[in-house]
C-alpha cells in the first residue's frame, strides 16, 4: 500500500506556542485513519495544515506524490482533498441541489462556463441528485439550504464533500452535536464508502473512532503520543494518562509503576 | 495633517462620516464670521459640534442596530442613505457656494519655523490633532473601556457572552466617532471652507486613511492618519498639482506590500 | 455517453414552475413591446429621458451582477463607466462616428481599467473591497479632472459629433432613433449579463457570495472567478458609458463622480440584489427621482433618494424584487 498523505516534521507555531510539533503522519491509501487527542492537542491546527487553511512554520505536506506544502487550499482540493467543516458550511441562499451541483460542476470542470444555463448541464445535475439520494436528502432538493435543520445540514456537508469524488476525505469532528442515532447513521455512511476514498477523521467521539478506524494517531500537546491499530492505542497507558490527566489516572489505576 | 488624524477613527464603516464632517464645517460657518473670530466663538462652535456629533452618533447607532443581523454591507448602505439626506439638507440650508471661515484671531498670523513661514493656525490644528490622537490612543489602549471596544471589534459575540452589553459600546463608539468628525469639520473650516461636495472629499480621505492603517485597528487608523497627513502636506507643498495622486499612490503602495494595511489583521478572519 | 436511466424525479420541473415562467414571459414580452413602440407615441423629451434611464439601467444591471450575484459590493462603478464615456468621446472626435464601434472601444476600455486594478481589488473582502473600489473610483475621477491634455480637465469634452449607425451613414439626430439604438444596445448588453448570471459560472458566483471559503475547499479558484466577473461588468459599464455620450454628446469628470457610483448602488439595492431585472427597475426609479422629481421639489432630489433608500434598507431587505405575490400552489419541495 502506498502512502496517500504524508506530512514530514510538520510544525506550526503561534508566537511562542507550538501548536503542532514536528508531526510526521502517514496515511495509507484506502485507510480509515483517525486522529484523536485531548483538547488543545493540536488536532484542528493539524487539520488546517493539511487542508491548506493554515500555513506551516516548518515541514512538508505530501499528497499523492506531490509536494503541496506551498500550494493554497483550492489547489489541494483540486488535487483530490475534500473536507467537511466542523460548523456546517453550506450555501444558504442556494437550493440544496444547487449546493451539491456546485461540487459536481467543479469536478466536471464546468465551473467557469458562462453560456449554458446552470440547470442544463445534465451530467452535473444528475450526479448532484444522486449524491443527495446517497445522503438521504433527495426530498429536500429544492429547499434553500438555509432552511435545513442542523442534522440535515450535516448530511449536506457530507454530500458536498463526497460530490467532488475525492481521493482523501478529511472529516473535522463530523459527529459533534449529533445524536446517537445520527452518529450511527453517519458511521454507516462512511463504512459504505469504497477503498478508492481514503478517510482521515479528527474526532472526539471515541465510539465512532473505534468503530470506523483502521489506524489511530494520538496527538498530545502538538506531538504524536501514540500510533497504531485502535486496540493497541486504546490500551496504551500513556494515552490514558493524557486523556484522564495524571491525577485521575493514578486514582483509577493506582500509582504508575 | 491634523485633519487626517481626526478622520482616522472609525471602527465600523460609517459612510456618513463625511456628511458629519460637513455638518461640523457648517457649524463653524454658522458661529464664526469675520467679526466674531475670537476664541469664544470657536469654543461655542466646538461645543455645538460635539453635541451634534454625540447625538448624531447615537442616532446612527440606533438606526443600524436592527440591521446587525444583516451584515456590514446593509449597515454601510444605511449610513450612505443618511449621508445623502444630511448632505442635501445642508445644501438646502446653506446653498451651493463655498463658504469660508476665518481662523481664530489669536492664530491668524504665521510663524517662522526652520526658514519657512507656517500659518499658526495649521500648526495649532496639528497640535490639537496630536492631542486628540494621544487621548484616543490612551483611551483605547489603556483603559478598560478601550479594551472592551477592541474586544468587540474582534469578537462581538464573545464580549456579549461575558455579560457586557455591546449595544451601549457601539453607541459610544459611533458617538465618539461622530463627535470627532464634527469637530474635525470645525477645525478644518478655516483651511478647507464649507461647500457641497466637501463631505465626499472628507469621506474618501477618511477611507484612504483607514485602508492604509488597516481596518479594525485603532492604532492603525492613527498611524494611517499620520502617514497620509504627512504625504498630503508634502504633496501640497512640493507638487500641488499631484497631491491627490501622492495620497492615493501611498495607498496603492501600502496595499501592494501589506494587503491588510499597516497594522490590520493579516489574512481573512477565521 | 448514453443515459440508460431517466434523470431522478427531483430534477423535473413542476407544473406550477412552468406556469410561473410563462406568466413572467408574458409580462416581459409586454414590457418590451411597450418600450419598443414608445417613440411613436411620446415626445422627444420623454424619449430623451427614457434613453437616460436605459443607459443607467445597463449600468445598474452590470453592478448587480458584481454586487448582487457575486457579492462584491462596489462603490466605484462610475470608473469603468466614465472611462468608457471618455473613450467613446475621444473616438467620436478623432476616429469615427460609428456608434457601435464607439461602443466596442468603450467596452474594451472599461474592461481594461477593471483588468488593471481588478487583480488587486478582488483579493479584498466585503467592506474592504467597498473601500478599495471607492478609492479607485476617486483616483479615476481625479485623473479625469487633472489630465487636461486628454480629458479636457474639469471642463470636459464638448462638441462631440452625433453618432452614425453605419460607416458613412447619416448622423442620428432624432431622439426617437437614438432611443432605439440605445434600447437595442442595452437589451443586448442586459441579455449577455443575464445569460452569464444564469450559467454555471453564475452559480459559481453565488456560491462565492454565500461562502467563499467553502468554494475554495471544493476546489474553486475563487479569485480568478471574481476577477473574471469584475472585468465583464467593467466592459458592460464601459459600453453604457458610450451610450451615455451618444446621447449627451458631452462628457466631464462629473460622469465619473462618487455620486454616480452611489446612485448605481442605490439602484441595485432598491431593485433587489441578485435580481437583474430588479436593478433595471431600481435604475428607473433613481433616474426618475433625480432628474424628473428633483426640479419639481426645488432640487431636493438627493434628499428624497436618501429617504427612499433608508426606508428600502429597513423594509425591503430584498429590494423590490423581494416583493412576491403570494403563491396559491404548494411549494415544490412538498409535492412528493
Amino acid at each position: 500500500m502506498t502512502a496517500l498523505l504524508q506530512t514530514e516534521e510538520l510544525t506550526r507555531r503561534f508566537g511562542k506556542l507550538v501548536a503542532v510539533d514536528r508531526v510526521t503522519l502517514t496515511v495509507q491509501a484506502g485507510a480509515r485513519h483517525a486522529v484523536i487527542g485531548p483538547n488543545g492537542a493540536g488536532k484542528s491546527t493539524l487539520f488546517g495544515l493539511i487542508t491548506g487553511a493554515i500555513r506551516p512554520s516548518a515541514g512538508r505536506v505530501l499528497f499523492d506524490g506531490h509536494d503541496l506544502t506551498r500550494r493554497p487550499d483550492h489547489v489541494r482540493a483540486r488535487a483530490g482533498m475534500s473536507q467537511t467543516f466542523q460548523h456546517s458550511s453550506v450555501f444558504t441562499t442556494l437550493s440544496v441541489l444547487d449546493n451539491v451541483a456546485l461540487a459536481t460542476q467543479r469536478a466536471a470542470g464546468r465551473g467557469m462556463r458562462m453560456v449554458r444555463p446552470a440547470g442544463r448541464h445534465a451530467t452535473v445535475q444528475e450526479q448532484a441528485a444522486r449524491h443527495l439520494e446517497l445522503v438521504g436528502l433527495a426530498d429536500r432538493a429544492a429547499a434553500p439550504a438555509g432552511t435545513l435543520s442542523h442534522g440535515e445540514r450535516r448530511q449536506l456537508e457530507v454530500a458536498l464533500a463526497l460530490a467532488t469524488s475525492p481521493k482523501l476525505l478529511l472529516l473535522d469532528e463530523p459527529t459533534a452535536g449529533m445524536s446517537a442515532a445520527d452518529s450511527a447513521r453517519f458511521a454507516e455512511l462512511i463504512e459504505a464508502l469504497g477503498p478508492e476514498v481514503t478517510v482521515l477523521i479528527v474526532e472526539h467521539d471515541l465510539d465512532v473512532v473505534f468503530r470506523l478506524a483502521t489506524r489511530v494517531t494520538v496527538l498530545h500537546l502538538g506531538k504524536i503520543l501514540a500510533e497504531g491499530a485502535p486496540a493497541e492505542v486504546r490500551s496504551d497507558q500513556a494515552v490514558q494518562r493524557a486523556y484522564l490527566g495524571d491525577a485521575v489516572f493514578d486514582e483509577l489505576f493506582g500509582a504508575a509503576p | 495633517m491634523g485633519l487626517s488624524l481626526v478622520f482616522g477613527i472609525m471602527d465600523v464603516l460609517n459612510l456618513a462620516h463625511g456628511a458629519l464632517y460637513l455638518v461640523g464645517a457648517y457649524i463653524a460657518v454658522q458661529f464664526i464670521s469675520d467679526g466674531a473670530a475670537g476664541l469664544g466663538a470657536y469654543l461655542i462652535a466646538g461645543l455645538v459640534a460635539a453635541l451634534v456629533g454625540a447625538t448624531s452618533g447615537a442616532g446612527l447607532a440606533a438606526m443600524t442596530r436592527p440591521l446587525v443581523t444583516r451584515g456590514h454591507l446593509d449597515q454601510a448602505l444605511l449610513t450612505l442613505g443618511v449621508a445623502l439626506v444630511i448632505g442635501d439638507l445642508l445644501s438646502a440650508r446653506y446653498g451651493n457656494d463655498v463658504r469660508s471661515v476665518p481662523p481664530p484671531d489669536f492664530l491668524a498670523d504665521s510663524v517662522a519655523l526652520a526658514g519657512h513661514q507656517y500659518p499658526s493656525y495649521r500648526l495649532a490644528v496639528i497640535a490639537v490633532g496630536l492631542l486628540l490622537a494621544a487621548a484616543i490612543h490612551l483611551l483605547v489602549e489603556h483603559t478598560r473601556t478601550g479594551a472592551l471596544v477592541r474586544a468587540t471589534v474582534a469578537d462581538a459575540p464573545m464580549v456579549r457572552a461575558m455579560g457586557v452589553d455591546t449595544g451601549w459600546l457601539v453607541v459610544g463608539v459611533f458617538a465618539v466617532g461622530a463627535v470627532l468628525a464634527c469637530l474635525g469639520g470645525v477645525l478644518g473650516a478655516p483651511v478647507l471652507g464649507a461647500y457641497p461636495g466637501l463631505d465626499e472629499r472628507a469621506l474618501i480621505l477618511g477611507l484612504v486613511i483607514v485602508v492604509v492603517g488597516g481596518l479594525g485597528s485603532v492604532r492603525g487608523a492613527l498611524l494611517g492618519a499620520l502617514v497620509i497627513g504627512q504625504v498630503e502636506v508634502l504633496g501640497v507643498s512640493v507638487l500641488p498639482q499631484y497631491a491627490s495622486f501622492l495620497v492615493f499612490g501611498t495607498m496603492a503602495l501600502v496595499l501592494l506590500l501589506r494587503p491588510a494595511g499597516m497594522l490590520g489583521r493579516a489574512g481573512p478572519p477565521r | 455517453m448514453s443515459r440508460t436511466t431517466a434523470p431522478p424525479p427531483i430534477l423535473a420541473p413542476t407544473a406550477p414552475a412552468r406556469r410561473a415562467l410563462t406568466t413572467r414571459g408574458l409580462v416581459a414580452g409586454g414590457a418590451l413591446l411597450v418600450l419598443a413602440l414608445l417613440p411613436l407615441f411620446a415626445s422627444a423629451n420623454v424619449a430623451d429621458m427614457l434613453t437616460r434611464v436605459l443607459v443607467f439601467a445597463l449600468l445598474a444591471i452590470s453592478l448587480d451582477l458584481l454586487t448582487g450575484v457575486a457579492g462584491l459590493p462596489s462603490l466605484g462603478h462610475a470608473a469603468p463607466f466614465g472611462v468608457g464615456a471618455y473613450t467613446a468621446a475621444l473616438v467620436a472626435k478623432h476616429l469615427t462616428t460609428v456608434g457601435p464601434l464607439q461602443l466596442l472601444a468603450a467596452a474594451a476600455a472599461g474592461a481594461a481599467l477593471s483588468a488593471s486594478v481588478g487583480w488587486l481589488v478582488v483579493r479584498a473582502r466585503g467592506t474592504y473591497f467597498l473601500m478599495l473600489t471607492l478609492a479607485v473610483g476617486e483616483i479615476v475621477h481625479v485623473l479625469a479632472d487633472r489630465w487636461e491634455g486628454i480629458t479636457g480637465g474639469s471642463n470636459g469634452l464638448a462638441g462631440i459629433p452625433a453618432i452614425t449607425l453605419l460607416p458613412g451613414g447619416e448622423s442620428v439626430r432624432l431622439a426617437g432613433v437614438l432611443y432605439w439604438y440605445v434600447l437595442g444596445a442595452v437589451l443586448l448588453g442586459a441579455a449577455v449579463l443575464v445569460v452569464v448570471s444564469r450559467s454555471a459560472f453564475g452559480r459559481t458566483l453565488r456560491g462565492i457570495r454565500d461562502n467563499e471559503e467553502r468554494m475554495r475547499s471544493l476546489g474553486y479558484a475563487t479569485i480568478r472567478a471574481k476577477y473574471a466577473v469584475f472585468c465583464i461588468v467593467g466592459a458592460a459599464a464601459g459600453a453604457a458609458g458610450s451610450l451615455w455620450v451618444a446621447q449627451a454628446r458631452f462628457v466631464s469628470p462629473a460622469d465619473l463622480s462618487f455620486e454616480i457610483s452611489a446612485m448605481a448602488l442605490l439602484a441595485v439595492v432598491l431593485g433587489g440584489r441578485g435580481s437583474l431585472w430588479g436593478a433595471a427597475f431600481g435604475a428607473a426609479l433613481v433616474v426618475l427621482i433625480r432628474d424628473e422629481l428633483s426640479p419639481q421639489l426645488g432640487g431636493r432630489g438627493p434628499l428624497v433618494l436618501g429617504l427612499v433608500f433608508i426606508v428600502a434598507v429597513y423594509l425591503l431587505p430584498r429590494g423590490f424584487a423581494g416583493l412576491r405575490l403570494p403563491r396559491r400552489t404548494r411549494h415544490r419541495g412538498d409535492a412528493r
